[in-house]
C-alpha cells in the first residue's frame, strides 16, 4: 500500500497530537459511535421499561435518569459532532480541494473540547446522576438534588467544540478554496457545512450563558429562573430553545447535505435546482433563529406570540420542502444504482418527508396544544433526528467508507442491516404518533394500560433497529480489515475528494486540483 | 393500581371528545392529516416511481442534465407556502377560541403539586385528584404550582396549559358530555411525574351542587378521615405496606426507630410524622432523596389527626422490628 494518511505515521501519539484533519476527523467517527452505542443502550433499556405498563423492572427514578442519559448523550454527543465534526471534518477540506482546515490545531483542540466535556458530563454519575431530561427545565434542574451541574458543565465545555468547529470551517470555506471554486462551484455538503457553521457561532454561546445563569442560580440562587426569589421559570425555557432550535438544524442541514451528495452520485446525475438547495440552506440556518417560541405553546407566553412563532414556523417548511423536491427531480430520468448509501439516502427521503409533515402539523397552534408533551412529539423529532440525521451519517459512513479507509464493505450485509434498521425504526415509532394522538404524553415511567399494545410494538421495533446496527458495526470492522480493496472512485463520482488515492495522502492531493465547472457535471 | 382514577382511556385513538371545541380541534386534526397522507404519497410515490422507472441500465447510461425549471419551482415553493399559510391561519382561530375565558365562567383553583392535583371551589369545598364540575357551563380553571412546572392536560377536552409557580394561567372549557375524563401531567415533574394523575368528573348542575356543600368526612372516623386523605395525597410516592414507591411504605412506621441523612435517629412518634407531613426536609430518613413537598398550610386539623391516626393503624403482618436496628 502506498503512503497514506493512515500508516504516514504510527503510534497512539501521532492519533493523540495529530494536526491532519482527516485523523482528527477518524478520532471524532470513534467518539462519535462509542457514545451513540451509550445512548443506544439507555434507549433500548427504556423501551424495555415500556414494554409493560406499571414497574417493568426499574424504578422511575432511575427510568428518568436513562431518560435524561439518552437524551444528552444523543444530542450533544452524538447528533450535533456527528455529521459536521466527523464527516465534515474528514470531507470539507478535501470536496474543496485545500490540504487541511484553516486551523489545525484549533481543530484539535475542539476534539479535546468534546472529550473533556463529555468526561464532565459522565462524572454526573457518581454524584447520583442527572434526571431532568436533557433540556434542563427550572426550577426542577434547580431543586433536585443531583448530578446535574456535572452536566450543565459538561454541555457548556461541549459548546466550545461545536464554536470552535464551525468557526474553523467558516474560514476554511472562505479562504482555502481550490483554484476557479467560487461559492457556486461548492459541493452542496460544503453549503450545508457553511450554514450549519454560522448557527454554530451563532447560536451556541446563548447555550453557554443559559447554563452559566443556570449554574448560578444552583450554587449561589441569584434569583434570574427561581420563583421562589423573585425569578421567572419560563425565562429559562426561552433561553434554552433560543439556542436549542438552531440546534436542531445543527443537527439536519449537514445531512440534507450528505443526501445531496448521495443522491447526485447514484443517479449519476446533476443535482436539480443546485442554488435552490444552496440558498435554501442559508435560508433555513437564518429563519432558524425566529422560530424557538412553537416549543412552548402552553407554557403561558402570551397568544399573540404563540401566533408569531407558529407562522414563522410555517416559513421554514417552504425551503425544506423545496430540498425534498429537488432531491425527487434530481432522480428523474437519472441512472439509479441502488448501493446501500442510496439505500439510506432514499430511506431518509421517506422517513423525512413523515417528519417534516408532522412538523407542520406541529407549527399548526390548535393542534399542537392537544399533542404536546405528548408521544406524538417524540415521534416527529425521532423521524426527523433519527430518520433523517442517523441515516444520513450512516448513508454517507458507507459512501466515504472506501475513501477514508481504501476498502470495500460487504454490499449484501450492508443492505440487510439498512431493511432491519428501516422497518424497525419505523415499527418502534410509527405507533408513537397513534400514542400521542391518544393522549400519552412523554416522559412518563409508566402508563395507562389502554397504551399497553402500542408500546409493546414500539419495544419490538426498537430491537431490530438494536440488530441492525450491531450489523452495520460488524459490517464496518469487516470492511476494515477484511473488505476488498477500494479504488479511488468506487461509485463513479464527481467531486474532489474521489480524484485522490484511496485513502488519501497526508496532504490530501498529490497535484493541487483546479477547478472550472459546476460540482455535479457527469458527462 | 395507580390507575384506579382513570377508567375512561380506553379508547385506540382520539379519545372521545367531551367540548365543542374539542370537535372542531378534531376537524383540524383530520383535515391535516388527509393533506399530510396525500403530499407523502405524492413525494413519496415519485421517488419510489423514479426509483423503478430509472433504474440503472448499463454502466454506459448517459442521463441528461437537468439543472432548473423555473416554472415547477415556483409552483413547488408557492403552493406549499399558500397550504402552510392556511392551516396556520386555521390553527390560530380554533387557538383563539381556546385562549377565549367566558366572563360567567365558573371559576375554580388548581394546584399542581409534586406529585397531585389540589382543587378548591368558590364555597371552600377542596378536592384532590378528582375535579368535579357541572355540565353545559363554562368553567375557568386558575392555575398555578407549589414547587415545580407541571401542565394540566385533558385529552377529551383537547386542552393543555402549563401550571407554573410564582404565576397564574388559566384554562376554560364547557363540557358537553358527562362522565369520568382522565387529566395528565404532561410536564416532566420528577419521580412522581407519570403518576400525577387526575379524573375530570363532569356531573349534572344539581347533583353538581349538592357535591358543592356535602361534608365529604361526614360520618367518618378519624382514621376513616385519614385513609380518604392518603388515597388522595399521599399514594403517588407512599404505599400503606412496606413496599418502597418514591418514599418509604408507612405500614409499621409508628414505633419503629428512623435512621436520618444528616445524622441521628429516634422512634417514630405522632409529633414526627406531623413534622414529616407539614415540613418533610426536617428530617430526612437515609436512603431517600429530599422531594417531598411540605404540606404546612394545606392540610386541616382534623385530616392531619386524621392522617396520623390512618398511619399509626397500618400494621405490617409479621414482626419486622428487627431490621430496623
Amino acid at each position: 500500500m502506498s503512503v497514506n494518511y493512515l500508516n504516514e505515521k504510527k503510534g497512539l501519539t501521532s492519533w493523540l497530537f495529530t494536526l491532519d484533519h482527516k485523523r482528527i476527523g477518524i478520532l471524532y467517527m470513534i467518539t462519535v459511535f462509542t457514545f451513540f452505542l451509550v445512548g443506544g443502550v439507555f434507549a433500548l433499556l427504556m423501551r424495555l421499561e415500556l414494554f409493560g405498563a406499571g414497574e417493568t423492572f426499574i424504578p422511575a427514578s432511575v427510568y428518568n435518569q436513562f431518560m435524561t442519559f439518552h437524551g444528552a448523550i444523543m444530542v450533544f454527543m452524538v447528533i450535533i459532532p456527528g455529521i459536521p465534526a466527523f464527516l465534515g471534518n474528514f470531507f470539507l477540506p478535501l470536496q474543496i480541494g485545500a490540504k487541511d482546515v484553516a486551523f489545525p490545531r484549533v481543530n484539535l483542540l475542539s476534539w479535546y473540547c468534546l472529550i473533556v466535556g463529555s468526561i464532565v458530563a459522565l462524572c454526573s454519575l457518581f454524584f447520583n446522576g442527572v434526571d431532568t431530561g436533557w433540556t434542563f427545565y427550572t426550577p426542577y434542574s434547580i431543586r433536585t438534588d443531583n448530578g446535574t451541574l456535572w452536566v450543565v458543565l459538561g454541555a457548556f465545555i461541549m459548546g466550545f467544540s461545536s464554536i470552535l468547529t464551525g468557526l474553523n470551517f467558516i474560514v476554511t470555506i472562505h479562504t482555502l478554496r481550490a483554484k476557479g471554486m467560487g461559492f457556486f462551484q461548492m459541493p452542496l455538503f460544503v453549503w450545508s457545512l457553511y450554514s450549519t457553521a454560522i448557527i454554530q457561532v451563532l447560536a451556541t454561546p446563548v447555550l453557554a450563558i443559559t447554563l452559566l445563569l443556570l449554574s448560578a442560580e444552583r450554587i449561589m440562587g441569584i434569583g434570574i429562573f427561581d420563583p421562589k426569589l423573585g425569578g421567572d421559570p419560563v425565562l429559562f425555557q426561552h433561553f434554552f430553545w433560543f439556542y436549542s432550535h438552531p440546534a436542531v438544524y445543527i443537527m439536519i442541514l449537514p445531512a440534507m447535505g450528505v443526501i445531496s451528495e448521495l443522491i447526485t452520485t447514484f443517479s449519476r446525475k446533476t443535482i436539480f435546482g443546485y442554488k435552490a438547495i444552496a440558498f435554501s440552506s442559508v435560508g433555513i440556518a437564518a429563519v432558524s433563529f425566529f422560530v424557538w417560541g412553537h416549543h412552548m405553546f402552553v407554557s403561558g407566553q402570551s397568544e399573540w406570540v404563540g401566533i408569531l412563532f407558529s407562522f414563522l414556523t410555517m416559513l421554514v417548511g417552504v425551503p425544506t420542502a423545496i430540498k425534498v423536491f429537488n432531491w425527487v427531480a434530481t432522480m428523474y430520468k437519472g441512472s439509479i444504482k441502488f448501493d446501500t448509501p442510496m439505500l439510506y439516502a432514499n430511506g431518509f427521503l421517506f422517513l423525512f418527508v413523515i417528519g417534516g409533515v408532522t412538523g407542520i402539523m406541529l407549527a399548526t397552534l390548535a393542534f399542537d396544544v392537544h399533542v404536546h408533551d405528548t408521544y406524538f412529539v417524540v415521534a416527529h423529532f425521532h423521524y426527523v433526528m433519527v430518520g433523517g440525521t442517523l441515516m444520513a451519517i450512516t448513508g454517507g459512513l458507507y459512501y466515504w467508507l472506501p475513501k477514508m479507509f481504501g476498502r470495500m464493505y460487504n454490499e449484501l450485509w450492508g443492505r440487510i442491516s439498512f431493511f432491519l434498521i428501516f422497518v424497525g425504526f419505523n415499527v418502534t415509532f410509527f405507533p408513537q404518533f397513534i400514542l400521542g394522538f391518544m393522549g400519552m404524553p412523554r416522559r412518563y415511567h409508566d402508563y395507562v394500560p389502554a397504551y399497553e399494545p402500542l408500546n409493546q410494538l414500539s419495544t419490538f421495533g426498537s430491537w431490530m433497529i438494536g440488530l441492525g446496527f450491531v450489523i452495520v458495526f460488524f459490517v464496518v470492522l469487516h470492511a476494515l480489515f477484511k473488505g476488498e480493496k477500494a479504488d479511488s472512485n468506487p461509485w463513479g463520482a464527481v467531486t474532489l475528494e474521489w480524484q485522490t488515492d484511496s485513502p488519501p495522502p497526508h496532504e490530501n492531493f498529490h497535484k493541487t486540483p483546479v477547478v472550472g465547472k459546476n460540482p455535479y457535471e457527469y458527462s | 393500581m395507580l390507575y384506579f382514577l382513570i377508567n375512561s382511556a380506553e379508547a385506540a385513538w382520539l379519545p372521545v371528545a367531551a367540548t365543542d371545541l374539542a370537535k372542531e380541534v378534531d376537524q383540524l386534526i383530520y383535515f391535516l392529516l388527509e393533506i399530510s397522507v396525500l403530499a407523502s404519497i405524492l413525494v413519496i410515490g415519485g421517488f419510489v416511481y423514479f426509483s423503478i422507472r430509472f433504474r440503472r441500465k448499463s454502466e454506459a447510461d448517459r442521463p441528461p442534465a437537468i439543472t432548473h425549471h423555473y416554472l415547477l419551482e415556483f409552483l413547488w415553493s408557492f403552493i406549499p407556502f399558500v397550504i402552510f399559510m392556511f392551516v396556520f391561519g386555521w390553527g390560530w382561530l380554533v387557538y383563539d377560541k381556546m385562549r377565549d375565558h367566558p366572563k360567567d365562567a365558573l371559576e375554580i383553583h388548581v394546584y399542581g403539586q409534586m406529585w397531585n392535583w389540589d382543587f378548591v371551589y368558590k364555597n371552600g369545598r377542596k378536592s384532590s385528584r378528582v375535579l368535579t364540575v357541572p355540565v353545559d357551563k363554562p368553567v375557568k380553571l386558575i392555575m398555578s404550582s407549589r414547587d415545580v412546572i407541571h401542565s394540566f392536560f385533558i385529552p377529551s377536552f383537547r386542552i393543555k396549559q402549563d401550571v407554573l409557580p410564582g404565576s397564574y394561567t388559566a384554562l376554560s372549557f364547557t363540557a358537553r358530555k358527562k362522565g369520568k375524563f382522565p387529566v395528565f401531567c404532561a410536564e416532566f415533574c420528577g419521580a412522581g411525574h407519570s403518576s400525577m394523575l387526575a379524573t375530570v368528573h363532569v356531573m349534572g348542575l344539581r347533583e353538581w351542587e349538592e357535591w358543592l356543600v356535602k361534608d365529604p368526612y361526614k360520618g367518618m372516623s378519624v382514621s376513616q378521615i385519614g385513609e380518604s386523605v392518603f388515597q388522595k395525597t399521599c399514594t403517588a410516592c407512599h404505599t400503606a405496606t412496606q413496599e418502597k414507591r418514591i418514599g418509604p411504605g408507612l405500614a409499621g412506621l409508628f414505633g419503629a426507630k428512623r435512621e436520618f441523612k444528616e445524622g441521628g435517629s429516634l422512634v417514630v412518634d405522632e409529633n414526627y410524622i406531623r413534622e414529616s407531613i407539614l415540613n418533610p426536609s426536617a428530617r430526612v430518613v437515609k436512603g431517600y432523596g429530599n422531594m417531598m413537598t411540605p404540606f404546612a398550610g394545606l392540610l386541616q386539623e382534623e385530616e392531619m389527626t386524621g392522617l396520623i391516626e390512618y398511619i399509626k393503624s397500618l400494621k405490617v403482618e409479621q414482626k419486622v422490628e428487627q431490621k430496623d436496628k
